[in-house]
This record gives structure tokens, C-alpha cells and sequence, in this order.
């Protein structure tokens, strides 16, 4: 049993309890970058693949998972960063200052489209932002002077501080990138979430009522929400272009954004390892689901069979499993586990048993 | 001027008027407790004064201010803090959590400083942190701090309910129904806290509650409603033995 003693408000203000957590999060630090070491081109590129989808659920947890408010329209903001990345690469403006500049683009628009979406609660929400996703596609296809239409674009290897940055010239480099910015975006979100900004999300979520007698702005509040989650899904769709190396209206569909909803869903709903967790769940499932097919086929016979629909299939059947015996995704299992070993043996059954869930939005007054 | 003058307000919800040309006004430093049958629009007042609801006519002054001039989320910025009758905690979060949100509406810091958490942030934080700690003092609730109000029993709940309040640091504490559901103790230390914030801390108290051994042991006034109007206004004993307010509650004698 392990015990923290208190003795300073620091220990709680600072991002983490004791030297004994800092320590495990600095080697994992360092084991992701080093990495490239000891990983080869394939498994890297995978793991790069992994930390996109996880700072695209990071930009959708601040929304979701943390101010309550459901989207399944994340798509589109992937899709506006992708592309206002790649235009600007292509004005020939420098990658240091594209890419920043696509995420703030995305969150601008974000916030722009969240005004009027700022009335409607839980369902109606998502509805709404799954009609923007569905919007999207069409708009990519109706400016094609500039987004290439149907035909598509292709992403041009960047340059940064000299360092020529190619998924498939440089792999390594990509990872680099990818991992700086997935950390940066990371202990940004960290900082908000123990900072007055982050605890009124938390407040929005939980009960709008009194959030506005504690003197939170309710609209103000979710329009900041929404361009910060879709500043932060805009850096990680231009991270995806750059990833895919080609894209068009089709390859940020509302898929994508379902996907990303049942991501963090999955990984945790309100924590930042949830993201994560999700991410490599998401991202790795293709690639398990294909192995252990030849798997199967090996010993079965019959290895070539493709089985259409399957990685849905499965993922879908996670996710219900899920919902039904652990609510609070990975993260929570994954939580409880060390609650056990660090309180045994006290810890109780129903210690994490929640009397309300998530996502209670419709309730105003 | 009183603290808080309402002045003829008057609240329809389609047909029924939930609040009939009410006027009152708390003094500063008093505890107003109103009283009344389920219905008499009691919680409405709350809630017109907190801005959930606009009267159609009437006016709200609060400390010099046009209370309906104000957004929802501005009443608390000028000292009004409140409790809810249901309780409306954040129930994901802990109760330090629930305290710090109290804070909020002293915040100087703004999104950019928050996200390099600067200096300036820490320094605003540990500010919070010790207001809090004091409030966690005032309520004995050092037992509960890191606990998440999804766990906690119903009578700490409501005791965390008036403990946030009072972390915004308000002039005017609004307390929704503060005894209902409590065990006689915990009504007896609800009691206790009422007199102590106000004499302690110079809050003034305004309060809806039923329970009249709570009501006429801490309140200097009590107004008496039905039906969204005016029943009777004066000391506790001057209302309990009301004719008027008599017959709300018991009827007409046969």
C-alpha cells in the first residue's frame, strides 16, 4: 500500500503525485524516443499512426470527454486542417508556421460553427455535428480550385529547420515530429485541465445549472471548448495528410469521425490516457485483426479469405462490451487495477461505482 | 438601501402565475428565510434572482445593481452564491474540485496563461487552494476532500453544496432548502453554520426552508408566500401565528 503524504498545495498543483509517478512517465519518455532504435520502418510508421489518432482524441476528450458536449463531426475538422496545412505548403508558406496556423485556423471555424450549435444538447449535438461531417465532403468537392475535389492532393515532403520530413523518405523524422507535437499538445492539455479553464469544463459537464451560478459563462465557456478541441483535431488531421501522403473528400468521411467517438469512448471517457489508450487500440486493430487472420488461416486452411466488414465488426463488439462492463473505458479498468495493488487489500467492490453517467447535457434546470 | 430589494415581480409560466407581484427586501447582515406550502413559487424567487428565469415585469436590485440588466453567469461576479434544492454538485469531481470551481469567478489568469501555466497561474492557484482549505476548515469537511461526490452520503453532499457557495466569497448566500433530508444532528449543525457564516463571516442569508425549528431559530425575518404572493412579513413568531399563513397551511376552520 502506498501512501502520499501531503505537505505542500504544490503536490496537488504540480502534474503529478510523487517522484515514484514522474520516474514511470520519464522512461516512458524515453523509451517512445528512443524508439526509432529499435523499432523497423513498419512497426515506427504504426506507432506514428498511433500518436495522430491519439492527439485527435485528445482534441475530441477536451470536447467529449471533458466539457460533455458529443460530436460526431470531428471528421471535418481533421479534413480543414489537412487541407489548410497543405495549401498553405503549397503557397509556399514554411511548415513551422503552416502548421501551427492550420490549428488555429480549425479552431477558429470550430468556434465559429459552435455558436449556433451551442443550444443543442446531447443528441441533438451530435446530430448536428454528423450533418457537418456530411457537409464537408461536399464543400472539399464544390472548392476543388483549391482542395483538389475528387481527385485529391498530395502531401509535399516539408522542411524543417533543414530536416527534410517524408513519411515514406524519412520515416524516422516523421516520428519525431509527430511525437514533439502529440508531447506539446499533451502537457498543454494538462496544464488546462488543473487551471481555472479546465475545471469549468469539468463544471459544464457535470451540471450547467450551477456552473452558471459559480459564475461561468455557459456559452462562452463551451465555444472556448469547442476551438480548442478543434484546433487540437485540426494540428492532428494536418499530421494525418502528411501521414497519408494522398487524400480527397472520401478519406475524411464521417467514419473517421464515428471512429474517433467510439476511440476515446473506449480508451476512457475525461482522461488524457483514455486518448491514448483508444488511439492504440484503433490504431493496432487492423494490423492484429490481419495477423491473426493469417493466423487462423494458417491452421484452418483457406489464409486469402477476405471477410468484408470485420474490423467494424469487432471494434463495434469492443465497444459494446465496453459500455456494458466498464463504462470508464481502458483507462478506468486500467485505474481500478492499480487501486487494487495500491490499496490492498482494502480496496471494496463498488468503490468506483457511479450513480450518473456522463454526457447529461440535456439537463439544464 | 437593502442589499437586496425586489420590487413587484411578477412570473407567468404560460397560465400560472408562479410569482404574483412580489416586493421584499433583505437587509444586509440579517438571515431571510422564506416559507411556504410546496408550489407558493418559494425556489422561483431563487431562481429569478440567480437570472435562471426573467420576470415580466418588476425589478431586482442587488447591492446598487440591475440584477435583469446581468447575464446568468454575472449574478455570481457580484457576490451572489447559491445552493440548489436538488443538489447540483459536480458529481465527477472531487470535493476540492467542487470548492476550486468556487474560485472562478476570481479568475485573473486567461487561456494563454493557463496553458504555459506561468507563474502568475501556480501563484492564483495556491491564492484558491488556501481560500479553500479555510472554507474546508469553517465545515469540517477535511475528511472528504479528495473524495468524488459520486460516493459521498447525501448529508456531506449538501454540506459541499454550501461550502462551494461560500468559496465564491459572496455577500448574499442563497440557500435552497439547506435542512431537507438531514438527520435532526446534521439539521442542528446546518443551524449552527447558518449563524456562524453570518456572524463569523458577514454573509447575509436567504433561505427557503420548511422546517420551522430551523427557521425560527436562525432567521431574523421570515416572509411568508403562497401562491406566488405575499402572505405575511415579520419576526419568525409574528408569521407562525399569522391568520393568514395559518389558513395556507391548515385551511379554513370549519
Amino acid at each position: 500500500m502506498r501512501i502520499v503524504f501531503k505537505t505542500n498545495y504544490m503536490q496537488d498543483i504540480r502534474p503529478w503525485k510523487d517522484g515514484y509517478q514522474l520516474s514511470l512517465y520519464l522512461i516512458l519518455l524515453a523509451v517512445v524516443f528512443a524508439a526509432p532504435f529499435f523499432m523497423d520502418a513498419f512497426y515506427l510508421g504504426e506507432m506514428t499512426n498511433v500518436l495522430i489518432w491519439a492527439i485527435a482524441g485528445l482534441g475530441l476528450m477536451i470536447l467529449t470527454g471533458h466539457t460533455g458536449q458529443a460530436s460526431l463531426g470531428h471528421a471535418a475538422f481533421l479534413a480543414m486542417g489537412c487541407y489548410a496545412n497543405i495549401i498553405l505548403l503549397d503557397a509556399g508558406v514554411p511548415f513551422m508556421i503552416a502548421f501551427p496556423l492550420a490549428g488555429i485556423l480549425t479552431g477558429i471555424i470550430g468556434m465559429v460553427i459552435a455558436i449556433p450549435a451551442l443550444r443543442l444538447h446531447g443528441i441533438y449535438l451530435a446530430i448536428a455535428t454528423m450533418a457537418m461531417s456530411i457537409l464537408v465532403d461536399d464543400i472539399i468537392v464544390l472548392t476543388e480550385p483549391w482542395t483538389g475535389g475528387v481527385g485529391g492532393k498530395y502531401a509535399p515532403p516539408v522542411n524543417i529547420f533543414g530536416f527534410m520530413v517524408d513519411r515514406w523518405g524519412t520515416p524516422r523524422e516523421f516520428y519525431y515530429l509527430v511525437l514533439v507535437v502529440s508531447v506539446i499538445v499533451t502537457l498543454g492539455y494538462i496544464n488546462l485541465l488543473r487551471a481555472p479553464l479546465g475545471r469549468s469544463f469539468i463544471a459544464l459537464r457535470d451540471s450547467e445549472v450551477s456552473a452558471q451560478a459559480m459564475g461561468i459563462d455557459v456559452a462562452r465557456t463551451k465555444a472556448i471548448s469547442f476551438a480548442i478541441s478543434c484546433g487540437i483535431t485540426g494540428l492532428a488531421g494536418a499530421l494525418m495528410g502528411l501521414f497519408a501522403g494522398a487524400f480527397n473528400n472520401e478519406t475524411f468521411s464521417v467514419v473517421i469521425s464515428i471512429q474517433l467517438l467510439m476511440m476515446i469512448v473506449i480508451g476512457g471517457l475525461g482522461s488524457i490516457h483514455g486518448a491514448f489508450f483508444g488511439a492504440i487500440i484503433v490504431g493496432f486493430l487492423p494490423q492484429f485483426l490481419s495477423i491473426a487472420k493469417e493466423w487462423v488461416g494458417a491452421i484452418a486452411g483457406g489464409s486469402s479469405v477476405a471477410i468484408p466488414g470485420l474490423e467494424f465488426g469487432i471494434f463495434g463488439m469492443i465497444l459494446i462490451i465496453f459500455i456494458l462492463f466498464e463504462p470508464m473505458g481502458i483507462y478506468g479498468r486500467w485505474f481500478k487495477i492499480r487501486t487494487w495493488f495500491e490499496l490492498f487489500p482494502f480496496y471494496r467492490k463498488d468503490m468506483f461505482k457511479r450513480q450518473k453517467s456522463y454526457l447529461k447535457t440535456e439537463r439544464l434546470r | 438601501m437593502s442589499l437586496l430589494e425586489i420590487e413587484n415581480v411578477t412570473l407567468k409560466f404560460g397560465g400560472l402565475t408562479a410569482v404574483d407581484n412580489l416586493s421584499f427586501s433583505v437587509e444586509q447582515g440579517e438571515v431571510f428565510a422564506i416559507v411556504g406550502p410546496n408550489g407558493a413559487g418559494k425556489s422561483t424567487v431563487f431562481n429569478l434572482i440567480s437570472r435562471f428565469y426573467t420576470p415580466i415585469n418588476g425589478s431586482i436590485h442587488f447591492d446598487g445593481h440591475d440584477l435583469l440588466k446581468e447575464k446568468a453567469s454575472d449574478v455570481a461576479s457580484h457576490g451572489v452564491a447559491r445552493t440548489f434544492q436538488n443538489i447540483e454538485l459536480f458529481e465527477q469531481a472531487t470535493v476540492l474540485e467542487n470548492l476550486l470551481v468556487g474560485r472562478h469567478r476570481h479568475r485573473q489568469s486567461n487561456f494563454l496563461t493557463e496553458l504555459f501555466f506561468t507563474p502568475s497561474v501556480k501563484k492564483q492557484e495556491i491564492q484558491s487552494r488556501h481560500y479553500v482549505e479555510e472554507i474546508i476548515d469553517f465545515l469540517d469537511l477535511q475528511a472528504y476532500r479528495e473524495k468524488r461526490i459520486a460516493g459521498l452520503p447525501y448529508g456531506v453532499r449538501k454540506v459541499v453544496e454550501v461550502a462551494r457557495a461560500l468559496a465564491t466569497d459572496p455577500k448574499l448566500l442563497l440557500l435552497d432548502e439547506p435542512a431537507s433530508g438531514l438527520s435532526v444532528e446534521e439539521t442542528t449543525d446546518m443551524r449552527w453554520w447558518i449563524d456562524d457564516i453570518r456572524r463569523q463571516m458577514g454573509i447575509t442569508v436567504l433561505m427557503v426552508e420548511h422546517d420551522m425549528g430551523l427557521v425560527s431559530g436562525v432567521s431574523d425575518r421570515v416572509l411568508a408566500m403562497a401562491d406566488g404572493a405575499r402572505l405575511a412579513l415579520g419576526t419568525p413568531a409574528e408569521v407562525q401565528s399569522d391568520p393568514a399563513v395559518i389558513e395556507a397551511y391548515l385551511g379554513h376552520a370549519a
